[in-house]
């Protein structure tokens, strides 16, 4: 036991005399949840719009009013021809041109039916999209005003409603996201880096000399980054409750064991990495590019799995990450409890089993 | 086999695929002996003396050290030899002070004992003002003494030393020479492998390697007087000619 204490110990010098290994420990998590929570976000605000309207009648200025008092756009400009409208576009701020056909409200009353032309920038797609569609429920609901009191024959409602989070508050999508990734890169690419560290320096064949043996080696490199992997994972859940406000409606304690499980599983794959790779350099190579960008692309984080295309969904399946991602949604924002993700559950605790016997393995055809 | 032998090594022959790294050597080292461990780079000395502290496997052949079987008692051998490598053997973002502590540890010495042994050592190589120093800031020549020192903290019986003295100028290795003779007379014995001749006549005896195989083995002396030359250098030259 004081074997293990002195070398747990020893650990900690090594992380916290590196300046680089303890930034990517502790800076980068804060930084990481702080961008993604702030700058990066799918809802729009104050978006530039420029109004071309031929009619200029009673009902196309009630629209206008009613964008412009929306918090979703500012109206900034008044265009008069379809020439001008390209222009207006190149200048860059202006994001939307609403056209409003002539005798907009003539039509409306005479033939029921008036048209309004939304041109939105698509050279980003995202953005474009939710204008679009911001615009057309601003559209429908004065549509429905001017309907009351009428007796429409046939008449369909949506009534739509955003469970789980019903603001939309993209923070909520991505807190489970970040956590994912900074747990894999904290866990999986620290370990790996360290213990092809002690490759690399030869210090590595001085522990094997001694009467530690090959697990306890690495079980004491292994060790410190799960405690530290630990405090990071409590660091952004408490960022996410008190910065972003996001509710952790499920059992903490079972947040926890789960983030340590998924902790294990990324330890797991680091020691795998260090088994497979001679120096720091292709540990880290390895760790970014193995671990990384499947963690980013095809864990479900931003890119929805159900519209990839087949292939691509099949591999995700393999991604651990993908299966972490599910759980933290659903205890974090559906408030379910084990009863719900023990599928999950039991894939991650397969996945780290399956990843340790091979690096065991793995270990063992090194030291012959 | 006498009982004052500490390493016994009988046919012993590493393959890698095709390649035979080491090829059928045998010999034995006696207690409190300072063996010369010698050959070209590529020539296997590494590989043996690997098979030697366990941690690589032998193909053919057997090898006791300090009475242990190196594939049956592996963790008996462990106990009881030092190791330093010929790269650097410690950690440099510790201090002096925090290596003997870990190193003294994972040997299982008590707390006690370490601090015993490391005010000992730290009086012994004049290290007062550095002790709290990290390892990485000393000088290559301190490194590898104190690197020696701590290879020695457990009382091994025998202390391997792969290139000790690579890259460290000559004042620097003679004075690491005088601490393995001390070591050797309080009856460690030294297994030390380098590729400088001149240190080879500090040896008792001194086995030379070619190609995988031991191709001389002998006091310096009498391997001089074998080759009919005047130093060591001339002798390793000669063999290595006769052999290509």
């Amino acid at each position: 036991m004081n074997r293990f204490i002195g070398f747990i110990k020893k650990e900690f010098y090594h992380i916290l005399r590196d300046r680089r290994s303890l930034f990517i420990l502790f800076g980068m998590p804060i930084v990481q949840v702080m961008l993604f929570g702030f700058a990066i976000t799918n809802e729009i605000n104050n978006v530039d719009i420029a109004i071309l309207d031929h009619s200029k009648d009673v009902n196309t200025k009630e629209i206008i009013n009613k964008i412009a008092t929306s918090k979703y756009f500012s109206i900034k400009g008044f265009i008069s021809h379809e020439d001008e409208i390209e222009s207006t576009f190149k200048k860059g701020k202006i994001k939307a041109v609403l056209n409003f056909e002539k005798d907009f409200g003539k039509n409306l009353v005479t033939q029921k039916k008036a048209t309004v032309q939304i041109l939105t920038d698509a050279t980003d797609p995202n953005t474009a999209n939710t204008i679009s569609n911001y615009v057309g429920s601003i559209l429908q609901n004065y549509q429905q005003e001017l309907n009351k009191g009428l007796n429409m024959p046939y008449q369909i409602v949506p009534k739509t409603r955003m469970v789980f989070n019903p603001e939309l508050k993209s923070v909520y999508m991505f807190v489970p996201g970040v956590m994912t990734i900074i747990l894999m890169l904290v866990s999986a690419m620290m370990t790996s880096i360290s213990i092809t560290k002690e490759k690399e320096l030869g210090t590595m064949e001085i522990l094997l000399v001694s009467p530690l043996n090959p697990i306890q080696v690495i079980v004491g490199k292994v060790v410190p980054y799960i405690l530290l992997s630990i405090i990071n994972a409590a660091v952004i859940i408490l960022l996410s409750i008190f910065v972003f406000k996001m509710p952790v409606q499920g059992s903490l304690f079972l947040l926890g064991a789960e983030s340590t499980l998924f902790i294990v599983n990324a330890l797991s794959l680091g020691i795998l990495i260090s088994t497979i790779s001679s120096t720091q350099q292709t540990a880290m190579m390895i760790s970014l590019m193995g671990l990384m960008l499947p963690v980013i692309l095809l864990s479900g984080f931003i890119f929805p799995i159900s519209s990839m295309p087949l292939p691509l969904q099949l591999i995700s399946n393999i991604i651990p990450a993908k299966w972490f991602i599910m759980i933290l949604k659903g205890i974090m924002l559906k408030g379910v409890g084990l009863a719900y993700v023990w599928k999950e559950t039991l894939i991650l605790i397969g996945m780290t089993i399956f990843f340790i016997a091979l690096s065991v393995k793995k270990y063992k055809i090194r030291l012959e | 086999m006498t009982k004052d032998n500490m390493i016994q090594v009988q046919n012993l022959t590493k393959m890698f695929g095709d390649f035979t790294a080491v090829n059928n050597i045998s010999f034995e080292v006696e207690k409190g002996e300072v063996f010369g461990f010698l050959g070209a780079n590529g020539a296997g000395k590494t590989t043996a003396m690997k098979m030697l502290i366990g941690i690589s496997k032998p193909t053919h052949g057997a090898a006791t050290v300090a009475g242990y079987n190196v594939l049956t008692e592996a963790e008996q051998v462990k106990r009881n030899i030092g190791y330093m490598s010929q790269r650097f053997s410690l950690y440099n973002d510790l201090t002096i002070k925090e290596n003997i502590v870990f190193f003294g540890g994972i040997y299982g010495l008590s707390s006690a004992d370490i601090k015993e042994k490391s005010q000992a050592m730290i009086n012994e190589l004049g290290l007062h003002d550095m002790a709290d120093s990290l390892v990485g800031s000393l000088p290559l020549g301190w490194k590898q003494k104190v690197a020696f020192s701590v290879a020695l903290l457990h009382n091994p019986k025998i202390v391997f030393l792969d290139e000790p003295t690579g890259g460290v100028d000559p004042i620097t290795r003679r004075q690491f020479w005088e601490m393995i003779y001390m070591e050797a007379n309080r009856g460690v014995t030294i297994f030390v492998t380098t590729h400088y001749m001149d240190e080879a006549e500090y040896c008792d005896r001194v086995s030379i390697m070619v190609a995988g195989k031991i191709e001389a083995l002998d006091t310096p002396k009498n391997l001089k007087r074998q080759f009919q030359v005047d130093s060591m250098n001339q002798v390793f030259l000669k063999l290595a000619r006769n052999i290509e």
